[in-house]
């Protein structure tokens, strides 16, 4: 033991001595993982409920709901690059870090096209810069969260505007909108040969979700991360290079959400600085609604790509039947509220409960 | 049977009590009170020499205007962020309430202003009593609670507004001087730039003098060491949101007044700039340190920038990008300097080398 | 002995004890952790407590402090009967507890942490911040300690730490001081320093009860003594009269057991450090461990023995000389590259370093050995399953499936688990840090016994125990350290708890 314990390092001993019996560190005799696995399968299956309950009500309030064209145009079109981008930011948020800065990444990535591709680049060119920039970002990310130690809340905060500047910086007051057809096209068209429903950026979620999910849960690398989610220290003492995990983390999540930015501007048509800055709220709400929690560790990949399904289902059904469109986000917020109160359930009424009680019996404490 | 006699040792470099730990920590955190207004300085030193009209009434109107709202909302954020909290609501109340409160002048004629400022204090004390309620009784993370409500507030804000907006001319004159007016046209300072002033001291004041507000502080500090100390962490923090929102609340209807068209984008994406003001003000983002004074400079020297930057003819499209710039500096700087204050604190009160 | 052996002192028969704890019993579901167990302290007096680890001192002290309520028993305080139902009942109690990890506001002063919620008031509720810092300074002074009370508590030692905690505990009138290992992580002259203020605290009339491994400084500090052991108390008595030997014998309440039999095949030097130094925490570290052989690395809590554990296997970097596997220099500050060479570390606090509580048997055992598992980039449940079974199965775990959370599993059986995660990668060299701590007895000699198993396969063990009975039982080689430095060596046949224990406190000059 270390001679030298840092200020405000509670032992044990102390947090057990300060929480009820009933919280104590002491291990709960045998909840074996079946039984958390039963806790986890409850909130895919409740998602599952969900998606469903979404859909019946969609096709009830409007008959265009389950149309190919409304898929395609009001679910793949409109949220494929938000899909994709929840997909690095569900292993960041399951490693215990958080990357605000996705979306400005998007952002920057498209002011690049759009100014490169102004500047004569060849069209390849100008992505594969845009993507080199992307990891550039997640770069310096990750090392100001990892070498310096800064809290990634705090940092992405920083970046995520940081990033969005440098976007406006590059493009400036310009708005570039003569991108070649054969790039815009997939605004405009379905992928052939998936029956006119899925959008380019819909397919490319979709590879991309499988590709997440299997490295999250079937690769080494995708379990290291759940166990430095779950405990940084003993990640560390099983030999994995955490550090170099988060780092990677970052780079994959920018240069994902470089890549959302070069679909963005495709199917826009347009380079604008301020694309796409509004979506990294719904990727982090979508995430938590999955069932991945703030905290680190636990969470799916299932879970979450069920969590977009649900989310883009209640959107455009809600779109069809005239709901305010602004509204929407109404919807957004309480899902997510919703996403964090309910795993509580029992334990928020007792402690409500108990709450009011101090209330009324002591005014002051 | 004493077996420690011969292994007394005096302690290296003599026992001084601690007190020149005390100045070195002082001395460091003061600076950062002192770095803000020195950059300042140098800033409207700097931009004055280049362009010599930086230092006039309009300039200064508006960089207090600008700063006086931010100044307001960076006092509220503080108080969540030193319990170790986030309040990222604050862009949609001050929506909420800068619309719901102006639009009463239209709705009730001759509505005091005094009664419209205490609808805009309710509106926000109540989105704040709900971000408190469940982060208190719940134990949500701040962060996915106002986050959510942030998405709540602004959306009831899109809904109730509509497609409309509340104009100028049905606000009266009075109201919409408020921001500007000052006690003479030589010192462009307005009135209201010192009210605010006036409000952030007595904060700090009261954070720093009531039990309650040391309470805070110690929160962030140690959570768990608050909760054995038998600290009322739920009640406190709680408070805290609900301040922060009620704060919010006055600060939307300072923004009616200021800009005098309201629309449901009203303090849109405010939150960013208040936690950038809150950070560069030296408020640690984990909690247990920072002031309100602080916060509320660092407000100041946002807008300052801002308009320095205008004033020499970078394009206001630098903006986003410096101020992002200055949260990575500020909290890089933050996270330096309490590694560094910690180890020459250890050294000093090591009595024994290895 | 039949019935614990109590003997009070002459004239401590008028006194009414301060606290009397009377038949109190805890159990944790099956595992018994108190059976009728009492303990009075009388005003005025140091009261040692010591017994091996679950011998139930640390149940006692939760008891004491509120965290936990005893199934049987009473606490009495200055006579009268009083329920401890938190934290805050103990206080009013007057009961205080010093833990060997002070927990204080970093970023507040001295005085805040001392009065944080009852700072002295002036008008108007406001804070006196100069009668707050007039008090803490006379709270300071008597007990000899100069601290300035305005100082933050970042950075403070823990020597300090402690003291701001007495002050605390001072200040809210505590009768009852309760110190829990408190000089562990102390100095020579801040445990002095400690002293001084418990016999500053004596004078005042509080009862001190002092808990601690560290037999020397009973004796030196307290009048009484009580031991513990398996959940019950043997002994109080005066310390006048007693020996070290009696204690001894009581704590551990049979002889020690037989002896390995000595002179273990050694084979080749596999693990070598070379004047290994990381500045501030130890210095000049030089052993060697040969294949076959289990060297224990002895000492006081605080000497280093961790942290040298830890810059072998690249946890934390240190600052100078080097540490070989099988002749070749390791890279610092690189666990994967001593895990490549064969290195393995079973690490002190298995809750947060040796396990991740949330993960399933199998995933922890195999997470260091993933990557062996791969097949086309990917490894499978079964794979995994497969691969801990092996160790899972000889260890004899006790579990319900490969898929239950290591939280689920009782202390003994998460040792195992963490002993076949390194097991299943045959490691050339294994540290063990407290290989036993907190494990019942059964399990407790499993473990001993299949660490002699490893080394006559050839693997290296070196075992980091503050357990004396352990480390001379288990080991060929006993290396002491003393405030981060090695002081002394000694063979299996040398060795006793005498002169480890003389080594490690610094009473005897470096023998071999």
């Amino acid at each position: 033991m270390s001679s030298e314990t840092a200020v405000g390092q509670p032992g044990q001993d102390q947090v057990a001595a300060a929480l009820p019996e009933s919280a104590s560190l002491a291990p709960k005799p045998a909840v074996p993982l079946f039984g958390k696995a039963r806790v986890l399968v409850r909130w895919e299956s409740a998602l599952v409920v969900a998606l469903a309950l979404t859909i019946l009500l969609g096709a009830l309030t409007s008959r265009q709901f389950l149309t190919s064209e409304n898929i395609f145009s009001n679910v793949c079109l409109l949220y494929g690059e938000l899909a994709i981008m929840t997909l690095p930011m569900t292993l960041i948020v399951v490693s215990g870090e958080i990357d605000l800065s996705i979306a400005s990444v998007l952002a920057l990535s498209s002011s690049l096209v759009g100014y490169l591709w102004d500047q004569h680049w060849p069209m390849p060119a100008a992505i594969g810069a845009a993507l080199a920039a992307g990891l550039a970002c997640g770069a310096f990310n990750g090392v100001l969260v990892t070498r310096f130690g800064l809290p990634s809340l705090a940092v992405t905060i920083g970046t995520k505007t940081l990033y969005a500047g440098i976007a406006e910086i590059v493009l400036g007051p310009s708005i570039i909108t003569n991108f070649p057809t054969s790039y815009t096209t997939i605004g405009v068209n379905p992928v052939p040969g998936t029956h006119q429903l899925l959008s380019y950026s819909a397919l490319v979620f979709i590879v991309l979700a499988v590709a997440f999910a299997m490295l999250l849960h079937a690769t080494p690398f995708g379990r290291s991360v759940t166990a430095v989610g779950w405990n940084k220290e003993a990640a560390q003492f099983a030999g994995i290079r955490v550090k170099r995990l988060k780092t990677l983390l970052f780079m994959v999540s920018g240069l994902v959400g470089a890549m959302a930015g070069v679909l963005y501007t495709f199917r826009l048509s347009t380079s604008e600085p301020d694309n796409g800055i509004d979506l990294v709220l719904p990727v982090v709400a979508i995430v938590l609604l999955g069932g991945v929690s703030i905290f680190g560790g636990k969470g799916t990949m299932l879970g979450v790509i069920l969590a977009v399904l649900v989310y883009c289902g209640l959107q455009s059904a809600l779109l069809l039947t005239n709901f305010n469109a602004n509204a929407l986000e109404i919807v957004t917020g309480g899902l997510l509220l919703l996403s964090v109160l309910i795993p509580n359930g029992g334990e928020l009424a007792a402690r409500a409960r108990r709450f009011m009680n101090r209330y009324r019996v002591s005014g002051t404490q | 049977m004493s077996t420690f006699a011969g292994s007394l040792r005096q302690p290296a470099g003599g026992v001084d009590g601690g007190a020149s730990s005390r100045r070195l920590a002082d001395l460091i955190f003061r600076a950062r009170e002192f770095g803000i207004i020195a950059v300042l300085i140098v800033f409207v030193a700097v931009t004055t020499s280049v362009q010599p009209r930086f230092v006039n009434s309009q300039n200064i109107k508006f960089i207090f205007s600008n700063a006086v709202i931010f100044a307001l909302l960076a006092m509220g954020e503080t108080l969540v962020v030193v319990a170790r909290h986030i309040d990222i609501s604050v862009g949609s109340v001050l929506g909420l309430s800068a619309y719901l409160s102006a639009h009463l002048f239209s709705q009730v004629s001759g509505m005091p202003i005094v009664g419209v400022f205490a609808v805009g204090l309710a509106i926000g004390l109540g989105c704040g009593a709900v971000n408190g309620a469940i982060v208190a009784i719940a134990r949500v993370p701040s962060l996915v609670v106002t986050l959510a409500t942030l998405y709540i507030y602004r959306a009831l804000d899109v809904i109730i507004v509509g497609g409309g907006m509340v104009v100028a001319s049905t606000l009266p004159n009075s109201f919409l001087a408020i921001p500007s007016s000052s006690w003479s046209e030589l010192s462009s300072v307005p009135y209201l730039a010192m009210v605010i002033a006036a409000l952030v001291a007595f904060t700090a004041y009261c954070l720093r003098s009531f039990r309650s507000g040391r309470e805070l502080y110690a929160i962030g500090s140690n959570p768990d060491a608050a909760l054995l100390a038998g600290i009322p962490t739920g009640k406190r923090v709680f408070t805290a949101f609900v301040l922060s929102g009620g704060v919010a609340g006055i600060a939307g209807v300072l923004w009616a007044a200021t800009y005098g068209t309201i629309d449901s984008t009203a303090g849109y994406s405010y939150e960013l700039t208040v936690v950038a003001a809150v950070v560069v003000g030296g408020v640690n983002i984990f909690g247990g340190s920072g002031t309100v004074v602080g916060a509320a400079l660092g407000a100041l020297l946002l807008a300052t920038i801002n308009q320095a930057l205008y004033v020499l003819g970078i394009s206001s499209f630098w903006d986003p990008a410096i101020d992002g710039f200055l949260i990575v500096l500020a909290i890089s700087l933050d996270h330096w300097i309490t590694v560094r204050l910690t180890s020459a604190l250890r050294k000093r009160s090591l009595y024994h080398v290895v | 002995m039949a019935g614990p052996d109590l003997a009070v002192s002459p004239g401590q028969g008028a006194v009414a004890p301060v606290l009397a704890v009377t038949g109190a019993s805890k159990s944790f579901g099956a595992v018994r952790a108190l059976e009728d167990v009492s303990l009075e302290l009388y005003p005025g007096e140091a009261h040692g407590l010591v017994g091996e680890n679950g011998a139930g001192k640390s149940t006692l002290v939760k008891i004491l402090a509120g965290a936990h309520h005893p199934d049987k028993g009473t606490v009495q305080v200055d006579g009268k009967e009083v329920v401890l139902s938190g934290p805050a009942a103990a206080r009013d109690a007057g009961i205080a507890v010093i833990y060997q990890e002070p927990t204080l506001f970093p970023d507040l002063t001295v005085a805040e942490n001392v009065f944080m919620g009852r700072q002295p008031l002036r008008r108007g509720r406001r804070i006196d911040a100069k009668a707050m810092h007039h008090e803490v300074v006379e709270l300071l002074g008597p007990l000899g300690v100069q601290l300035d009370p305005e100082r933050i508590a970042r950075g403070l030692s823990i020597a300090d730490q402690q003291i701001v905690e007495i002050a605390k505990a001072l200040s809210l009138q505590a009768k009852v001081i309760i110190m829990d290992e408190p000089t562990a992580a102390l100095s020579a002259y801040e445990v002095e320093r400690l002293f001084r203020v418990v016999e500053n605290l004596r004078s005042r009339g509080a009862a001190v009860l002092f808990i601690s491994h560290r037999l020397d400084e009973v004796f030196v500090l307290c009048q009484r003594v009580t031991v513990m052991r398996d959940g019950r108390r043997v002994l109080s008595r005066p310390v006048a009269g007693l020996s070290a030997d009696e204690l001894v014998r009581a704590m551990v309440g049979r002889d020690v057991e037989e002896r390995r039999e000595g002179g273990a095949q050694r084979g080749e030097v596999v693990l070598k450090a070379e004047r290994v130094t990381r500045e501030g925490v130890f210095t000049d570290i030089s052993f060697e461990v040969a294949s076959g052989e289990i060297v224990a690395l002895a000492g006081l809590v605080g000497a280093g023995r961790t942290e040298v554990a830890r810059a072998v296997f690249g946890i934390d970097r240190y600052d100078a000389g080097r540490v070989l596997v099988e002749g070749k220099a390791l890279k610092k500050g690189a666990p994967g590259v001593a895990m490549a060479a064969g290195v393995g570390l079973v690490p002190e606090d298995r809750r947060l370093q040796g396990l991740v509580m949330e993960l399933s048997i199998a995933d922890n055992v195999a997470l260091p050995s993933l990557r062996r598992l791969r097949r086309f980039g990917m490894v499978r449940r079964a794979a995994e399953n497969r691969f801990a079974s092996e160790w899972v199965t000889r260890l004899r775990v006790r579990f319900g499936r490969y898929s239950d959370a290591a939280a689920a599993l009782s202390g003994g059986n998460q040792q195992k688990v963490v002993l076949a995660k390194w097991l299943s990668r045959q490691p050339r060299v294994l540290i063990v840090d407290e290989p036993t701590r907190g494990i019942d007895v059964a399990t407790k000699s499993e473990v001993h016994r299949l660490l002699t198993e490893l080394a006559h396969n050839g693997v290296a063990v070196l075992m980091i125990s503050s357990e004396l009975p352990e480390v001379l039982r288990v080991a060929d080689r006993i290396l002491v350290m003393r405030e981060g430095r090695l002081v002394a060596e000694f063979s299996h046949d040398q060795a006793t708890e005498e002169s480890i224990v003389a080594a490690a406190t610094g009473q005897l000059e470096m023998a071999s």
